[in-house]
């Protein structure tokens, strides 16, 4: 099965009820089997620059990437799949860029953003992620979160000083460690996982997970995986049912079936010999 | 500003201002709070806190530290928690909470520099001190939390006016339920109900309790009753026909429920009412 034919994805973004500007941004390409959440953050509007630009510099480049490399095979140089070397390669670039226009022009000074991408391949994905915009997968009933914050309140749970329980009266739910376009580096952090048909993937940015539970984000999944668009609407109205406090982005990936390229009858003998 | 309120026996003895990113308690000198007393270790404590949360760490004392009467070794401190040294008793007072929402929906990098930098300042603390956000979006941050207050309050009016509503909906019981979800159980005072007319099932009633409720049968037609704040909305999910209300056909849009609306979905009639 082709990629688009097998990945059915809806994006939304919406600026929620309080703030007046929506410094959130996605991106989508069934075609070239990629899915690109950014939530910006710094003064006025240079959020959503520097996540806008995110969006636009990262598609862009991988489009361009994607139509001439085998994502699986290992990089010689490196000994790292390529879908890493080329996500680490542009996310660094997108990095370099947006810090700079922060250096150049004092109006964005201080802007960053958040990223989460997720790249479809040969049944599998890669996932990037940098900050506290996360990846969620519905799999049969089970609902789980892919992507490990990089915020303090991560930290402080990971270290054991706060339970999950009294996470959710902190009062620094916002403070990320790593940003895109904060720093002159940036950790990307990447990792691969098996794809299954019948998988929904959820992408989202903080503006829904703080103000839906998991729990009720799981139902509305469940309930309505049948009919992505209204998913999606669904989970944001939520969000805005609740309060609606920040930038709310989904981008929901389901996966139709089976996305393996075809073999060509010379590989596999190239296999047979191997 | 947090704060420490010491006493003993009852008796006030000091108030202690939250002031520095870490404050030691102990029976030495060196301390930020020297209490002399044998009860107390050397290093008996130390409290962590970082913008508008602190956390209490024992530092391996002898006779160990408590908070509300349960012995802890890290705690995130909350607003009247009594930590209790020995004789001596701490209570801890946050009395800000105007300030619980202020930056929560602000997103803020905490730059690994400064992270780094604090860390060697404070070898012990386990989490570093986020750089001071800039004046500019503290100031706006306030303004949003204002914002947020005066829309907390007109829920809670309702809630008030209404007691009977007994059973308040799950999500007023969760303790990060956001304040829109008071608000939800001020303006529902009655719970919405599904009767189907004809079927199998005739005269079962099915109590919309959920967020989401689905009708219909899946490959064929399915459509979604959502519960909000303000009512209850009917939208299309699946099949080729549309949910026909009253004789007419739906179109995608949600369709907001009326009492004793009749509802059609593949082929099952069913009737919507608010049960008082």
């Amino acid at each position: 099965m082709k990629l688009q034919e097998a990945l059915e994805i809806v994006a939304r973004t919406d600026p929620g009820i309080v703030r007046g500007h929506n410094e959130d941004a996605v991106f989508a390409d069934a075609s070239h089997g990629f899915v690109v959440l950014a939530d910006g953050m710094g003064g006025y509007n240079a959020g959503e620059v520097a996540s806008g630009m995110t969006t636009t510099l990262l598609s862009t480049s991988l489009q361009q990437v994607i139509d001439n490399c085998q994502p699986q095979e290992l990089d010689p140089a490196s000994g790292k799949r390529f879908s890493h070397v080329h996500i680490a390669e542009q996310v660094a670039i997108t990095n370099d860029s947006i810090f700079k226009a922060a250096q150049s022009q004092p109006q964005y000074a201080g802007m960053g953003t958040t990223l989460v991408i997720a790249w479809f391949y040969e049944n599998q994905m890669t996932v990037g992620h940098i900050g506290d915009s996360r990846l969620y997968r519905l799999r049969g009933e089970e609902f789980s979160q892919v992507t490990r914050d990089h915020s303090l309140l991560q930290e402080q749970l990971d270290s054991g000083m706060i339970t999950p329980e009294e996470a959710k009266f902190s009062q620094n739910k916002n403070l990320v460690t790593r940003a895109l376009g904060v720093d002159p580096e940036v950790e990307v952090e990447i990792r691969d996982y098996d794809v299954l048909p019948g998988d929904l993937y959820l992408l989202c940015s903080d503006g829904l997970c703080d103000m839906v539970e998991d729990d009720e984000i799981s139902m509305t999944l469940q309930t309505l995986q049948n009919n992505l668009e209204l998913a999606a609407d669904q989970l944001i109205q939520m969000a805005n049912d609740n309060g609606g406090r920040d930038n709310i982005s989904v981008i929901l990936v389901k996966v139709r079936g089976d996305f393996a390229a075809p073999v060509c009858w010379w590989q596999k003998l190239l296999a047979w010999f191997k | 500003m947090a704060k420490m309120i010491l006493s003993m026996d009852g008796l006030v003895l000091k108030e202690i201002p939250l002031d520095k990113e870490r404050l030691t308690i102990g029976r030495k000198p060196h301390n930020d709070i020297q209490i002399d007393n044998l009860a107390i270790s050397g290093e008996h404590a130390a409290i962590v806190t970082i913008l508008n949360d602190s956390f209490l760490e024992d530092l391996n004392s002898t006779n160990g530290t408590l908070v509300n009467g349960q012995p802890v070794k890290k705690h995130f401190l909350k607003n009247n928690d009594v930590v209790e040294l020995g004789k001596y008793k701490l209570k801890f007072i946050n009395d800000t909470p105007a300030q619980v929402a202020p930056d929560f929906e602000k997103t803020m990098i905490m730059r690994p520099k400064a992270k780094v930098e604090a860390q060697a300042q404070t070898p012990a603390a386990p989490v570093a001190a986020p750089p001071m956000p800039a004046p500019d979006i503290q100031a706006k941050a306030a303004a949003q939390t204002v914002v947020g207050m005066a829309v907390d309050k007109p829920g809670d009016d309702k809630t008030v006016k209404s007691p009977d509503l007994a059973p308040a909906p799950a999500q007023a019981a969760k303790p990060a339920a956001p304040p829109a979800a008071a608000t939800a159980a001020g303006q529902q005072p009655v719970s919405a109900v599904i009767q189907l007319l004809n079927g199998a099932n005739m005269g079962k009633e099915l109590e919309l309790t959920k967020t989401l409720t689905t009708l219909g049968k899946p490959g064929v037609q399915v459509a979604v009753i959502a519960k909000r704040p303000h009512g209850y909305f009917l939208t299309h999910v699946e099949g080729a026909n549309f949910p026909v209300v009253n004789g007419k056909t739906l179109d995608p849009q949600a369709y907001s429920l009326e009492d004793h609306d009749v509802i059609e979905i593949a082929g099952i009639k069913m009737e919507f009412y608010f049960k008082t």
